[in-house]
């Protein structure tokens, strides 16, 4: 193990190096080409033995991720924003086709108006298409759980694709100490892939992408959704294996000071960095606040939601918005939880998260008890 | 004619009677025999030979959406070659919708990047899946759902485009066209991109009972008569050189062609001249006329 | 149950759909077949044998084979 000082772009380059994927299709766009350019450096410097496809556009990107994967090979791609809109229909087929790709998504803003800085909308509007989606808080958790992920996805019993979210910029492009693995202790913790489900060879013939039917189309939807719910339990697993070997622990969630909280934030990514640290300083005037970071977003963990928010008053923070509605994680944690919850828009295109923001928002969350969704650093 | 007496594509797929779909595909699968990797691209092809739990196909087969087989390919050769197995024919099919129009990026891509892969466009010159739409492979004059002839309308009123130069502008080492009712000519042209190193192109007009409206009997009546008229030649570009492989024996007006199929029938005389200047402007090109 | 992502590990199972049902005309080959295998090379279900053989679990009754006989050797015929 050694520890470099680098991006989460780069963390996320060295695990897939050490992943060792066969095929890498990617197209670049902005903040995840720091990832794209990474892998293909260590592939001209013979540090990565991995057929490279420079496509010519995202959705490309994802076809040839299935078509790798499909004839029964490790995959990696990586996207952002437009990008990943852009194969969205690609994105719903790789999960339909149970191919076990991992992707990794730098979270970035949509049009329009264009902007290339960070929210969560881009992998928030992807939540509908079978993908298990994790959300990274740090460069190192961001490692980790590429690797995890192979795991999870390539299990198989599970075989659902999975994508690992990093807030672009903010992780991508800023640099924090990262423990890297050796070859040998990766080798230890994620076994070569091996194909159970799909490979396409002419001395096993099979045919992947059939026609569906209305005598068959729900019970092939209804076991993509079992398989979603198998791999919660299977997640928990590879984090504490994962844990055990390495000594950094992942679960579904992450509890912070949330025992004895009267009011709880719940939030995804790197933002809640910035929200431990006004806990604390909440903790030191007395006020009884906590987080809990939500780290798997599908499949959805109701029931460790359930457990863990007890009777506090629930205060949903959302990079993200379904216009007309509300936030994303707000309407979900609404839907499993019996709590009073407060939902708060903020951060989208890159608009700063400050910690004065994140004080109103509990401020908020104590002296109102109105259901309206509230935008959090608006300019008057 | 030396033919691979297995057959890749089984009887039972949903085609319609006389499909000139399954016809080509039948021949091309047999010239490139059991080692092969299959793509299609959503279209009839897909619909009719895997409505699960059933397949047609005898080899490994994918299909992922209608605009990206080429992409979905070149993720399939580069694993086939990560495994060592560089000798596995990888071919694509896509109908004309899903090759000239919406399949057109990912299909340049696939060529530009030199992905040694074969692309076989069954070009009916229409969206026959979705019910018989105009694409930009279909032919000037043809009344299709989107293009109905009129009284203020004569159907198409755009030449269709021309696909095989196109590919051939991207330097692909092997670029054809063919017709199934010449299966010799056309088997020997997917043997010979089989054999290239590279990308390779075939573009195969493949007449449709249902969607251009003539007797099921008549689809390898229909492809003579194209090829005989001028209308669909066969040649074939091998690293550059152009070939006419198969020039008619005895050269027929359009109108003979034309005549045969409910799409044109609307047509006058004038319509038709033009159709005639356009074939022949064509052939000189090619260098069939003088 | 389903296979997962609908794939199907059962290569050439469309057999089990016997399309003759569709057919209205029935092609019948007669003496006169030269064995040349033009009709074989273009039916487009593939169920002519290389013997000249017709599989009427498969024909669909479309006439190519007919039509393309250089020796009239095969008729259509009302089922």
């Amino acid at each position: 193990m050694v520890v470099k000082v680098i991006s989460s772009a780069e963390a996320i380059s060295e695990a897939v190096k050490l992943a060792k994927p066969n095929v890498i299709p990617v197209y670049p766009i902005t903040p995840q080409t720091k990832i794209s350019e990474k892998l293909a450096d260590y592939i001209a410097n013979g540090e990565l033995d991995a057929n490279y496809i420079r496509v010519e556009s995202e959705h490309s990107a994802m076809s040839a991720a299935i078509g790798a994967s499909g004839t029964g090979v490790r995959v990696f791609t990586a996207t952002s924003s437009q990008g990943l809109s852009y194969m969205h229909e690609i994105v719903y087929a790789a999960a339909g086709m149970r191919m076990p790709i991992v992707m990794a998504d730098a979270n970035r803003a949509i049009s329009s108006p264009i902007n290339i800085w960070n929210d969560q909308q881009d992998s928030l509007s992807e939540r509908d298409s079978g993908w298990i989606q994790i959300y990274a808080e740090t460069g190192q958790e961001a490692f980790d759980t590429i690797l995890q992920a192979y795991k999870v996805t390539e299990n198989p019993d599970i075989c659902v694709p999975t994508m690992v979210c990093v807030d672009g910029f903010i992780l991508t492009h800023t640099v924090d100490p990262v423990s890297i693995l050796t070859q040998e202790e990766v080798d230890s913790f994620l076994p070569p892939f091996k194909p159970v489900n799909a490979y396409l060879d002419p001395a096993d013939p099979m045919s992947l992408g059939t026609l569906a039917d209305p005598d068959y189309y729900l019970e092939i939807r209804k076991d993509l959704d079992d398989a979603m719910q198998r791999s919660l339990p299977l997640i928990e697993e590879v984090g504490k294996e994962f844990g055990d070997k390495f000594g950094r622990y992942y679960g579904l969630l992450e509890e912070y000071k949330t025992e004895d909280a009267d009011i709880i934030l719940i939030a995804m990514g790197s933002i809640c960095g910035t929200i431990k640290e006004v806990i604390d300083q909440q903790r030191e005037n007395g006020v009884k606040v906590g987080l809990l970071r939500v780290r798997v977003y599908r499949p959805f963990p109701k029931e460790a939601i359930i457990n863990a928010v007890g009777d506090a008053k629930l205060a949903v923070l959302d990079k993200d918005i379904s216009l007309g509605s509300g936030g994303a994680l707000y309407l979900d944690t609404k839907s499993v939880v019996s709590n009073e919850v407060h939902g708060f828009i903020l951060g989208l295109g890159g608009r700063d998260v400050t910690p004065s923001d994140i004080v109103e928002i509990i401020e908020k969350t104590e002296s109102t008890s109105s259901d309206e969704i509230k935008w959090i650093g608006l300019r008057e | 004619m030396d033919i691979d007496a297995k057959e890749y594509l089984a009887p039972g797929h949903r085609g319609c009677a006389g499909c000139g779909a399954t016809m080509a595909v039948r021949l091309v699968l047999k010239a490139l025999g059991s080692n092969t990797v299959a793509v299609s691209a959503t279209g009839c092809l897909e619909v009719i030979t895997t409505p699960y739990p059933e397949t047609s196909w005898e080899i490994p087969w994918i299909h992922v959406a209608f605009e990206n087989a080429s992409a979905v390919a070149s993720g399939v050769e580069e694993a086939l070659r990560s495994q060592g197995k560089e000798d596995v024919n990888i071919v694509v099919f896509g109908g004309d919708g899903g090759t000239t129009d919406i399949g057109m990026q990912s299909l340049s891509g696939a060529m530009e990047r030199q992905q040694n892969i074969i692309y076989v466009c069954y070009d009916n010159e229409a969206y026959m899946n979705t019910g018989i739409q105009r694409s930009s492979s279909t032919p000037f004059g043809a009344s299709t759902t989107t293009t109905p002839a009129g009284t203020q309308s004569f159907g198409e009123t755009k030449p269709k485009k021309n696909m095989a130069m196109i590919m051939a502008a991207h330097g692909i080492p092997y670029v054809a066209t063919a017709c199934a009712s010449y299966p010799q000519d056309l088997m020997n042209k997917v043997k010979k991109a089989a054999e290239t190193k590279g990308p390779a192109y075939i573009h195969i007009l493949q007449p449709c009972a249902t969607g251009w409206g003539y007797d099921p009997a008549k689809t390898v009546k229909l492809g003579k008569l194209a090829v005989e008229s001028n209308s669909w030649i066969l040649y074939e570009i091998d690293h550059g050189k152009v070939n006419i492989t198969q020039k008619p024996a005895n050269k027929i007006p359009v109108v003979d062609y034309l005549s045969q199929q409910k799409r044109f029938r609307h047509l006058d005389e004038k319509h038709i001249q033009i159709i005639q200047d356009f074939v022949d402007q064509q052939s000189k090109e090619l260098g069939l006329l003088e | 149950m389903v296979s997962i992502g609908a794939a199907v590990k059962d290569p050439g199972s469309t057999r089990k759909n016997k399309t003759g049902s569709w057919r209205t005309f029935k092609p019948t080959k007669s003496e006169k077949c030269i064995q040349c295998g033009i009709c074989y090379n273009f039916c487009p279900e593939g169920c002519i044998s290389q013997e000249i053989e017709i599989d009427y679990d498969y024909c669909k009754g479309c006439g190519i084979c007919a039509e393309e006989c250089p020796v009239k050797a095969i008729s259509m015929e009302r089922e």
